[in-house]
């Protein structure tokens, strides 16, 4: 990807069809692909490690039953008893992103959290359910939080637009954050793998300096773990929070 | 009984942590620290997306605003001022003071 002395960091972002004809002709890129194979691994891990069923669990299934009561834990913690009816939703969003940002990890792979049209896209979904469960729940009662209470009437013309767009900025703050911390992370690996090979022109010299960049690189994948679940938990939570605000009477 | 139990192993498990030198005081303290390095530039980084993004979107309405109404920036320079406030605010409910 590094060509010559010129970093070509943002290539590795690019969206190709794959399979061939049949793929050009649908516009099906490595993005879909991927999306796909985080879903059939979620399933996989639950469906074997849920498998056994046993009392005492084993390995495989104590991580499946982990993970489920993680999730359960949070959304019923942050929202309340409501909590219990949206945490497939949250399970499934937040496990969604998690093995996106992790199979991105691997060499050769693509990161589909990478593009803010995917990350838009999940950030609107929580989005529309929080405005919808609002009105649902609160009816037009929904409205009068964009006044705060206790300001006076002459400042409503200012207050009001504020708080709107800070009500509508919610997604994009969201799907902002995701897609930036995923682009990072990856700009930055191909950065330092760059230079690796930039080096390895400078003969002996080159070969031991190329060490440091691969030290880093190294110590950047297990960033890029960190970052992975920390980037998928806080889209989690903060949806708990706003879904939390939703069904507040 | 069984919680007698419990307590007995985990006051031995504590004393074998001690004894082999895996957790001492100034460990605790230390990671302590650590975890609060690190949600300062989680902190830092989470206010720099709020206040772009209230901007984003307001820019973007105004934008849009002066586009369908034909009126040339007028809507653009009132929807960025508010999208700033906007901005201001999200950054001010993440770190304000829990309600007492």
């Amino acid at each position: 990807m590094a060509g010559g002395s010129s970093i070509d960091v943002l290539g590795q972002f690019e969206l190709h069809s794959v399979f061939g004809g049949l793929g050009d002709a649908l516009h099906f890129s490595q993005s879909p692909v991927y999306m796909m194979l985080a879903v059939v691994l979620v399933l996989a891990f639950l469906y074997f490690g849920m498998r056994p069923a046993a009392v005492v669990p084993g390995r495989f299934q104590a991580a499946a039953e982990v993970c489920y009561e993680f999730i359960r834990n949070m959304a019923i913690d942050t929202i309340g008893p409501e909590g219990a009816s949206f945490f497939p939703f949250i399970f499934t969003l937040f496990f969604f992103i998690l093995a996106g940002n992790y199979l991105g990890l691997l060499p050769f792979s693509y990161t589909f959290t990478s593009h803010i049209a995917v990350t838009f896209a999940l950030a609107m979904m929580v989005f529309v359910l929080t405005v919808v469960v609002s009105l649902k729940v609160q009816g037009i009662r929904f409205f009068a939080h964009f006044m705060p209470a206790g300001a006076s009437l002459a400042l409503a013309p200012l207050l009001i637009p504020i708080e709107i767009l800070s009500f509508l900025s919610r997604p994009v703050s969201l799907s902002i954050r995701l897609f930036a911390n995923m682009v990072a992370g990856h700009v930055m690996f191909e950065i330092f793998a760059s230079f690796v090979i930039m080096l390895a022109g400078f003969g002996v010299v080159g070969d031991v300096f190329a060490i440091g960049p691969i030290a880093i690189n190294v110590a950047l994948v297990a960033l890029e773990l960190l970052v992975g679940v920390l980037q998928a938990y806080v889209f989690a939570i903060l949806t708990c929070i706003y879904l939390r605000e939703a069904v507040a009477h | 009984m069984s919680e007698d139990k419990n307590d007995s192993f985990l006051s031995r498990l504590k004393a074998a942590e001690r004894r082999s030198g895996l957790k001492t005081e100034d460990d605790t303290k230390e990671s302590a620290d650590d975890k609060d390095g690190q949600s300062l530039a989680t902190l830092a980084l989470r206010a720099g997306t709020e206040m772009i993004s209230a901007l984003i979107v307001g820019v973007c309405i105004g934008w849009g605003l002066d586009k369908w109404l034909h009126t040339r920036a007028i809507f653009l320079i009132i929807f960025a001022l508010l999208g700033g406030g906007a901005g201001v605010l999200n950054v001010w409910r993440l770190v304000k003071p829990p309600p007492v």
